[in-house]
């Protein structure tokens, strides 16, 4: 004890546990998980903070919020000054509270966490984005005096969103063209109510709309209106953040049954045409009895979730390497373990089999093991001879990946693609080969995190700025 | 909102036209090409290929038949009302070249889809006949426009009440026996289209078909839309929606259609029970 006294920065108070629903009263319903810190629970929370001189926290963030500083202002409790602070570097903090990987980013550098548990950054930033809209004087940021510029943004996910805040917040005029009928991207679209209320999406939203935002949905540009008619038009910049968006399958035998559906066709009908209130609303979605999901990343995890709160009486997960390979974040397996979800590790389909009218019965997998590491670094999953069963199931959710959809490059011939048909573009400034076009997130990196396509917005922000202030 | 400018019933009613002020895909649209349209804000997304665009007045048509909830929905929209949302245009536009003596094939609603890419073939320079057909002459629609559309229109009705007594594939036949067509395209329900495919198929002439598979996104996002056309996987949306009829996997494609059928009758039976109170 004294040892520790002495040392003086070692904290021994435990981490504020994040309040959440009963996994099985949860594992039924859509409201959201994690219920959220009271201004008590946020205050003993923040007091865990050392406000370290070369805080790693920011380091480790893509949009480097100042951390520390945000947290001081609760301990202090000033609310609003805190979420203001954090405004400065991130304009959708309610997102990021609840979706980012804490625990590979900002909380992974946390030095309270070398010797116990790190403070846990990602619920204070959640609890003063949802304090503010609950409670706050819905004030925004002082508006800058205009350059005349005008900017389009391709894409409202949380690249797209994030450039808009930023050069909305330079004076810059700014229009985010949406190709679904509503603002958002994967965050309205792919992760589900139970983790992102759609509410809290379409606040984030409207506070870039209050910010001067232009957002205009239904525009799928490549289709709608080309990158040179946007240039026609007057804008002087474009930044491409449209997602990957194109689902990737297993190319098995049966995968055109009925019952078998990209996870972007399930999440979309659940989140987007919200079919989990299917016939309240209008757009149907396969109610499985036995479901399993391909894949086991946070996207797998989103969809086994909602599967089970869609009155699943068996969802599982089958994926073909082991518990260490998952790419999911280690709260959504939890939550996902928690719920009832089964795993099926190193378990790979060969083919689907149906009934005489088209529909889904069964999956037969193979067992695999684990060889050497593979070009990932990872170790390659190697089929066991013989081993192959049946699983009985009716509905087959495959979330196993996306790839680059080609519908807005396909219409610009003068960017340059790689060879799986994501955009070339530079990695520090997002510069695409097309002059006046910006591209970042899952269109340049493949499927990612929000955090990351976010950073690179942040990145491609700041060179857009750059250049209508200063030339290409 | 997209207003709708004018509102027509055909076919005794089953068949509903809207014209819909959209002018940028009005200006933007190609023969076979779609849109998607959704009513109100818990709508479901509805793919529907464009019959007409007039891109002087901004406006595109659309032809629909009631066939469940959404598209009951639609159908109580009068002119004045609108769609809150409409996408387009999508998918990939008829590919117009000229090839000489051509035949367009529609039944049911496809002869709306047929009309602007009879008329694109047409105009084009080939010499192109027409033949559309009704399981009767009240369920006939539009007529005229494809009468205007073609050189040459040939109609026929299941039990003949108006034109040839039969299928439009007994017409078809007839044409093709006399030789010389380079391209067949065979618009309307599954099993004609598919009817249409197995009779050209001896002849060796090119046909194409436009499918209407079920999708969300019409972008090649859900990938809920594949069909299996030359033993690969085609996402209609994009790669579509008009295929060589000849690798269309029509077995496939209309299994798939019925996915949702139980949800669909027992949503539309509880919207007209609904509407029928009202």
């Amino acid at each position: 004890m004294e040892q520790v006294e002495k040392k003086g920065k070692k904290n021994q108070t435990p981490r504020t546990p994040m309040p959440e629903q009963d996994p099985n009263v949860r594992k039924r319903n859509f409201q959201e998980v994690p219920t959220g810190y009271t201004v008590e629970m946020a205050q003993a929370e923040a007091a865990r903070c050392l406000q370290c001189k070369k805080p790693g926290c920011v380091a480790g963030c893509p949009v480097e919020v100042d951390i520390p500083g945000f947290i001081t202002l609760i301990t202090k409790g000033d609310l609003t000054g805190a979420i203001r602070h954090i405004w400065k570097k991130n304009a959708l903090p309610a997102v990021c509270g609840r979706v980012c990987p804490q625990e590979i980013q900002c909380e992974g550098r946390c030095i309270v966490g070398k010797g116990g548990e790190a403070v846990a950054i990602g619920n204070l930033e959640r609890f003063v984005a949802d304090w503010e809209r609950e409670h706050g004087t819905g004030e925004v940021p002082p508006k800058p005096a205009s350059t005349g510029k005008k900017v389009a943004v391709v894409g409202s996910g949380p690249s797209g969103l994030t450039v808009a805040g930023d050069l909305i917040q330079k004076g810059h005029s700014v229009t985010v063209l949406e190709a679904f009928h509503k603002a958002g991207g994967v965050l309205v679209y792919g992760i589900p109510e139970f983790r992102l209320p759609k509410a809290i999406v379409a606040n984030e939203v409207n506070f870039l709309e209050r910010l001067g935002v232009d957002v205009e949905v239904n525009a799928v540009v490549g289709r709608t209106v080309s990158l040179d008619e946007l240039f026609e038009q007057g804008y002087e910049a474009i930044y491409l953040g449209v997602g990957a968006g194109l689902p990737s399958f297993m190319n098995l035998p049966g995968e055109n049954l009925i019952g078998i559906l990209s996870a972007n066709e399930y999440l979309t009908r659940a989140n987007l045409m919200k079919a989990y209130l299917y016939p309240k609303t209008d757009t149907p979605i396969p109610k499985g009895k036995h479901v399993v999901v391909l894949g086991a990343g946070n996207v797998a995890m989103d969809a086994a979730r909602t599967a089970m709160r869609l009155g699943a009486e068996s969802v599982k997960i089958v994926y073909r390497r082991s518990r260490d390979e998952m790419p999911a974040r280690k709260a959504e397996i939890h939550h996902a373990e928690e719920e009832g979800i089964e795993f099926f590790l190193l378990t790979n389909p060969t083919q689907f089999i149906g009934n005489d009218k088209g529909r889904l019965t069964s999956m037969e997998c193979l067992k695999m093991e684990l060889g050497e590491p593979d070009a990932s670094g990872r170790r390659r999953p190697i089929p066991i001879e013989g081993s192959e069963f049946v699983m009985e199931t009716d509905l087959v959710i495959v979330a196993v990946g996306s790839g680059a959809n080609p519908l807005l490059t396909q219409s610009t011939p003068d960017m340059q693609l790689n060879k799986w048909g994501y955009i070339v573009a530079d990695p520090e400034t997002g510069k695409t080969t097309k002059k006046g076009v910006w591209a970042g997130g899952d269109i340049v990196t493949g499927a990612a995190t929000v955090i990351l396509a976010m950073g690179a917005g942040r990145k491609a922000a700041d060179s857009i700025h750059e250049y209508l202030t200063w030339g290409w | 909102m997209f207003k709708i400018v004018k509102r027509e019933e055909m076919a005794e009613g089953t068949v509903i036209l809207n014209e819909i002020e959209a002018p940028l895909i009005a200006k933007k649209a190609k023969p076979g090409q779609f849109v998607i349209l959704k009513a109100n804000e818990d709508g479901e997304r509805i793919p529907l290929t464009m019959a007409d665009t007039d891109p002087e007045n901004g406006t595109i048509t659309i032809i629909y038949m009631v066939v469940g909830k959404s598209t009951a929905l639609f159908k109580t929209l009068q002119v004045g009302d609108g769609f809150q949302d409409v996408i387009g245009p999508l998918g990939t536009p008829t590919h117009l070249e000229k090839l000489g003596k051509v035949v367009c094939v529609g039944g049911g609603t496809g002869v709306a889809v047929l009309h602007p890419i009879t008329r694109g073939l047409k105009a084009v320079g080939n010499q192109v006949t027409c033949i559309i057909g009704a399981r009767t002459k009240n369920l006939l629609i539009m007529e005229p426009q494809m009468k205007a559309a073609s050189h040459d229109l040939k109609v026929c009705t299941d039990d003949g009440s108006y034109g040839h007594h039969g299928f439009v594939t007994d017409v078809l036949k007839e044409i093709l026996e006399k030789g010389d067509v380079q391209l067949v395209v065979g618009i309307g329900p599954v099993p004609m289209m598919r009817a249409v495919a197995n009779l050209t198929r001896p002849y060796n002439v090119k046909t194409l078909v436009s499918l209407n598979p079920i999708m969300i996104d019409g972008t090649g996002m859900c990938g809920g839309c594949r069909v299996t056309v030359g033993g690969k996987t085609k996402f209609a949306c994009v790669d579509g929606p008009e295929f060589d009829g000849h690798e269309v996997d029509f077995n496939e494609l209309m299994m798939r259609l019925q996915a949702y059928s139980e949800d669909e009758k027992k949503c539309y039976d509880e919207f007209c029970t609904l509407q029928n109170a009202t």
